[in-house]
């Protein structure tokens, strides 16, 4: 598996040593790469208009006090231009360092570290043991799979639904947790629970993705591997600590950093359990910033934006160390 | 077509005869074999999960055929009265066609567009080293990182602009940036499993690079244009917020935004709503039992190449 890349960085390796004059270099480089351009140019053009620009725009937006009311808009047949004004980065010190920062930004922004990293290791420790289990040489596995991946099939909009009815009041989860004389919270109002209810409908949401992905890792690991080991003696659990995890590295840290970035961002899971307005303390950032921007009245657009550059900065920062990280390790399959 | 990568040759470890005579004396089962107890606990453990997993939809199910829209309160009470009632009321008095075909016109024109594009990307990255390569990655990479917070009101003012607000021009538009650069990664890995003999040959045969990728690459590639054709689609169809904020006319809502109207703050029809989301449960997984074979492989290449 590592012929094609070795080969790929050979071939670069190549064009490296001669460094002619800037002119030359670009007129070398489009001959040379001239169908690479042309291939990833779509792409680049997509995220470019429809990324790239709203992303600029969006950063000038945060440094005003754009909201619905001064806003360009039409009413009926009017056109009423925009008004708003350029403040600098009142907004983001409003954020960060105002009044009410901590009710509105800090304490949404721990909760949203705390929820990312409990679905993330959730996910993982069940998605790895089932993983596990499926790996085996076992009668209807191929079944335990389909089963396993279903909440996956289904669109998450259908199954969130779902589990608003099983967690209402007297919902069914309830009325079991009643048969067997068990306390039973109330789940979508009070804050624990509606933080816990969070947290377990996305666990059960995220596995199925983790265990596939680290299924088919399972299945990349030369099973010559773990002859030699169980040749040597090694128990199971050496077996598992000395040849699977280290086979899993590079599946694992790529799926783990996309199940972090997704997690942090998942902004389905908690708009529909809650509906649009409740549970303001079980708000993940990303739903409290659409709050912001379009589930009060008058939007603010400004103050939307501005939470959605920071939580992408904060993603970026975050990214970049677990590269670097990584890279330490020689962990990294890009 | 297997995926797989021949396996490298290790240097086999010497059998010496200490080790003969370790095994022989110890009675190790074979390889993936395993006593009773442990198969148990293996099938016990994947029937809980199982359970866990499909009992939310098969509760969901099991609602859709009670008649009253209080009928989650006292499940009981089911039993003696199961029918199609709310089904045949949700197909015939509903906009359900309407979202239907919402859905599907928005879903399949970003599975179409997404994959193509990603398809070309993932073959560029995979096979070709540019300048600016590494950028381009990072880039891809950063996409996914994107909150919607940070697009969702400059978009909203951009659409609006010009006239796209409303369309589902601006949702096939916006599902494409989260679904693209993901599936160009994943493509990207299923392309580096395919063996570049394969291109080389193409080559010297005379095809372009285009036509190598075409009639060679992607005829191969099936497999993990199926996971893609699915990433691309299953994301569609669940998209929640834009589609939330972009759709105002209710004959464009698609499912993510019809079902929502059934519980809406003052009256919450939960029948109707269970009923809705089987039917809609019902053609995902439809498409995901067609695909489901290759994508444990696709998701793989993706996974282990990044």
């Amino acid at each position: 598996m590592t012929v094609a890349i070795d080969r790929a960085t050979g071939k670069r390796r190549g064009d490296r040593a001669p460094r002619p004059g800037l002119g030359q270099r670009i007129k070398n480089g489009y001959q040379k790469h001239w169908y690479a351009y042309a291939m990833i140019a779509p792409v680049v053009v997509v995220l470019g208009v429809i990324v790239g620009y709203p992303l600029v725009r969006g950063l000038y937006l945060t440094l005003t006090d754009a909201n619905s009311l001064n806003s360009a808009r039409t009413i009926g047949v009017n056109h009423i231009a925009a008004t708003y004004k350029y403040i600098g980065f009142g907004n983001y010190k409003d954020i960060l360092f105002g009044p009410t920062s901590y009710d509105r930004f800090w304490s949404h922004f721990l909760w949203t570290v705390f929820w990312t990293a409990a679905c993330v290791a959730l996910h993982y420790t069940i998605g790895l043991g089932l993983a596990l289990m499926l790996n085996q040489k076992l009668r209807g596995r191929t079944f335990y799979r389909l089963m396993l991946v279903l909440p996956w099939a289904v669109p998450t909009f259908v199954t969130v639904f779902s589990w608003r009815i099983m967690l209402a009041d007297s919902g069914v989860l309830n009325q079991i947790l009643h048969s067997l004389h068990l306390p039973q919270p109330q789940w979508l109002e009070d804050t624990f629970w509606q933080r816990f209810a969070a947290i377990m409908v996305n666990t059960w949401c995220g596995v199925p993705f983790m265990m596939l992905s680290l299924l088919g890792g399972l299945q990349s690991i030369d099973s010559t591997l773990y002859e030699a080991a169980e040749m040597d003696g090694a128990s199971a659990w050496q077996q598992f600590r000395h040849v699977t995890l280290p086979g899993l590295r590079s599946v694992s840290s790529t799926v783990v950093l996309l199940g972090i970035i997704w997690t942090f961002n998942q902004f389905a899971i908690i708009f529909l359990l809650f509906g649009p307005t409740g549970a303001p303390d079980a708000q993940i950032l990303v739903t409290w910033a659409y709050f912001l921007g379009f589930g009060q009245q008058p939007r603010d657009f400004a103050q939307s934006a501005a939470y959605g550059v920071l939580l992408l900065s904060i993603l970026a920062v975050f990214t970049s160390f677990y590269f670097r990280w990584l890279k330490r390790n020689d962990q990294l399959a890009v | 077509m297997s995926t797989t990568t021949p396996p490298e040759i290790k240097p086999g470890r010497p059998v010496t005869p200490q080790v003969v005579a370790a095994s022989r004396i110890r009675p190790t089962r074979r390889r993936g074999e395993r006593g009773p107890l442990g198969a148990a606990l293996m099938h016990g453990g994947l029937i809980v999960a199982s359970l866990i997993a499909l009992a939310p939809v098969a509760w969901l199910f099991f609602l859709s055929l009670g008649p009253d829209k209080d009928d989650y309160l006292h499940p009981g009470k089911i039993m003696g009265k199961l029918s199609f009632s709310n089904y045949s009321f949700v197909l015939q008095h509903t906009a359900f066609f309407d979202w239907f075909k919402s859905t599907m016109i928005v879903a399949l024109g970003t599975t179409v567009i997404g994959v193509f594009v990603a398809a070309t990307t993932g073959y560029a990255v995979s096979r070709m080293r540019f300048p600016g390569y590494k950028s381009l990655m990072w880039v891809l990479l950063l996409t996914q990182a994107f909150p919607i917070a940070i697009l969702i009101v400059p978009m909203y003012e951009i659409f609006s602009d010009i006239g796209l607000i409303d369309t589902y021009w601006s949702l096939i538009v916006i599902n494409c940036t989260t679904a693209v650069p993901y599936s160009a990664w994943l493509l990207k890995g299923y392309f580096d499993t395919i063996p570049f003999e394969i291109d080389e040959a193409g080559r010297v045969d005379g095809l372009s690079p285009f036509g190598t990728f075409f009639r060679l690459i992607l005829p191969l590639a099936r497999p993990g244009l199926a996971v893609a054709a699915f990433y691309n689609f299953i994301t569609a169809v669940g998209e929640v917020a834009f589609a939330t904020t972009f759709m105002l006319d209710d004959s464009k809502y698609t499912f993510a935004v019809g079902l929502q109207t059934f519980v809406s703050q003052h009256d919450a029809e939960w029948n109707y709503m269970a009923a809705t989301a089987v039917l809609i449960a019902i053609p995902v997984s439809v498409f995901f039992y067609l695909v489901q074979k290759n994508l444990v492989t696709g998701l793989t290449a993706g996974g282990t190449k990044g």
